[in-house]
């Protein structure tokens, strides 16, 4: 395996459809709940420790050869939201589309022709990883930091905030990005003899409803 | 993991001439230029003249709205399954050049869902002279800038009016009242571009569209040959 491929996977310019969505970021700022750097920060970390911690572990999960049919039921289970379910299917299919173009395997084959409209994002996160030939942690870390980069790339744009005060919230979350990583590891080794039931089923109900709220706007910026 | 690019399985991937199916995919052309230049009005006048002929489709990148796509179902220019819109998070370019995902999913979309087609004109959300599409997302461009936009953008140049395969300079109607003169405009462009071709249309005119649809006619005789 190539560590350096973590790198490919992880870069926010991987061409899968990250950059139209907000992470929720969008209905927060306009509801008046993210205003600056501080608040951004308050927000990623709730996003991080609910809809991060759920994602890294089926990510995890999957690299570890578990039924991605079966993680994918799980991702539904744990997403209340039908605009959130339907924006997980729709990322999926477009990383799919990249991973299957970056790293040709006939697991992500098998996995396009069981959900031609898209699996959840982080059941094919995992198995993109798995075909870079990334382990459990690699893909945790990876759906983790997707949790928080997403809504702090697009406060950039929506609040014209200091792009160098989003990058010092990350930084700031890196120590809490780490234990959500490890956990998520561990509840996914679990997961490999107790079921998708061993899961997180963290969830934000301020995330989910307003997301349901701003798939209604008729003027928006992001499409998340 | 195998190596090779069969890529079996439902979904063609980027620029492959054929569909999983082993058919072949529509051709398809992407539209760029500047806010307001007259995009959304050229794709318009293009379904009107080729709705006929050919089996068309659109999909349109809107910046924050959806008003390309609901002008062109208000003008029922096509049917309403043939026209999809893409939402571009804030980065028009982004959504044609860097990461094509969405409206890769859009064009496969239109051609799963309303049956073979043989055109799909993809609009960009108004942006800079440096827009240009992907050749993974589109097989040919046309730039569409206006005479209002000011006579000394062809001299300017950037990607779109350098290397596009068409440049439309659209509204002539317009140039005694603004000033623009086309013969500087004219010039000015072929010294760009060399080669390639500049249409100088006004969609207010008699003429319309007509030279832009039989260049679109060629590139798709040249795509089925
Ligand atoms: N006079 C004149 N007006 C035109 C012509 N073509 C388009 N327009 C007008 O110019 C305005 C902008 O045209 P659109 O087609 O919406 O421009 P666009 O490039 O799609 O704009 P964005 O998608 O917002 O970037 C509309 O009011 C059109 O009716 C033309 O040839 N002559
Ligand atoms: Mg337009």
């Amino acid at each position: 395996m190539s560590r350096a491929a973590l790198l490919v996977l992880a870069d926010g310019r991987f061409p899968a459809g990250g950059h139209a969505h907000s992470g929720g970021a969008e209905a927060a700022v306009k509801a008046g709940r993210v205003t600056g750097a501080a608040s951004l920060e308050d927000f990623c970390r709730g996003r991080l420790h609910t809809a991060g911690r759920v994602s890294a572990a089926l990510a995890a999960a999957a690299v570890l050869g578990v039924d991605p049919v079966r993680l994918d039921a799980a991702a539904d289970a744990r997403t209340p939201s039908p605009a959130l379910r339907a924006t997980a299917r729709k990322l999926g299919r477009q990383l799919m589309r990249a991973a299957r173009a970056t790293w040709p395997s006939s697991e992500l084959d098998a996995l396009a022709r069981e959900f031609p409209k898209g699996a959840h994002q982080p059941v094919v996160l995992g198995l993109a990883a798995r075909a870079a030939g990334l382990g459990a942690l690699d893909a945790a870390y990876c759906a983790a930091y997707e949790s928080v980069s997403g809504p702090a790339s697009a406060t950039v744009r929506l609040l014209s905030l200091d792009p160098f005060d989003a990058t010092g919230v990350l930084a700031r979350l890196a120590p809490e990005l780490d234990l959500v990583a490890d956990q998520a590891v561990e509840a996914a080794r679990e997961c490999v003899d107790a079921g998708v039931d061993a899961l997180p089923a963290a969830s934000a109900p301020l995330l989910e409803i307003s997301a349901e709220a701003h798939a209604a706007w008729a003027v928006r910026l992001f499409a998340s | 993991m195998h190596l090779d690019h069969s890529h079996d399985g439902p979904a063609a991937v980027s620029a492959d001439a054929r569909r999983p199916d082993g058919t072949r995919r529509a051709l398809r052309i992407g539209l760029g230029g500047p806010v307001g230049s007259g995009k959304t009005a050229t794709v318009a006048a293009l379904c009107r003249a080729l709705r006929d002929e050919l089996s068309l489709a659109v999909v349109t990148n809107d910046i924050y709205t959806r008003e390309d796509a609901e002008f062109l179902l208000r003008e029922a220019v096509l049917p309403p399954e043939r026209i999809t819109a893409v939402e571009t998070g804030a980065c028009p370019h982004t959504a044609i050049r860097d990461d094509i995902s969405a409206n890769l999913e859009a064009v496969e979309d239109l051609e799963d869902e309303v049956g073979p087609l043989d055109l799909i004109l993809v609009e960009s959300g108004g942006d800079n002279l440096t827009a240009t599409f992907s050749r993974g997302l589109v097989d040919a461009q046309i730039f569409v800038i206006d005479v209002a936009g000011g006579d000394d953008i062809p001299r300017k140049g950037g990607p779109g009016v350098t290397t596009a395969d068409l440049l439309v300079v659209n509204k002539t109607d317009l140039a005694p009242y603004v000033g623009s003169d086309l013969g500087r405009m004219a010039a000015d462009a072929k010294a760009q571009r060399a080669e390639l071709p500049v249409v100088f249309q006004s969609l207010r005119a008699e003429s319309g569209v007509r030279d832009v649809a039989d260049w679109v006619r060629k590139q798709l005789a040249a795509w089925t040959a």
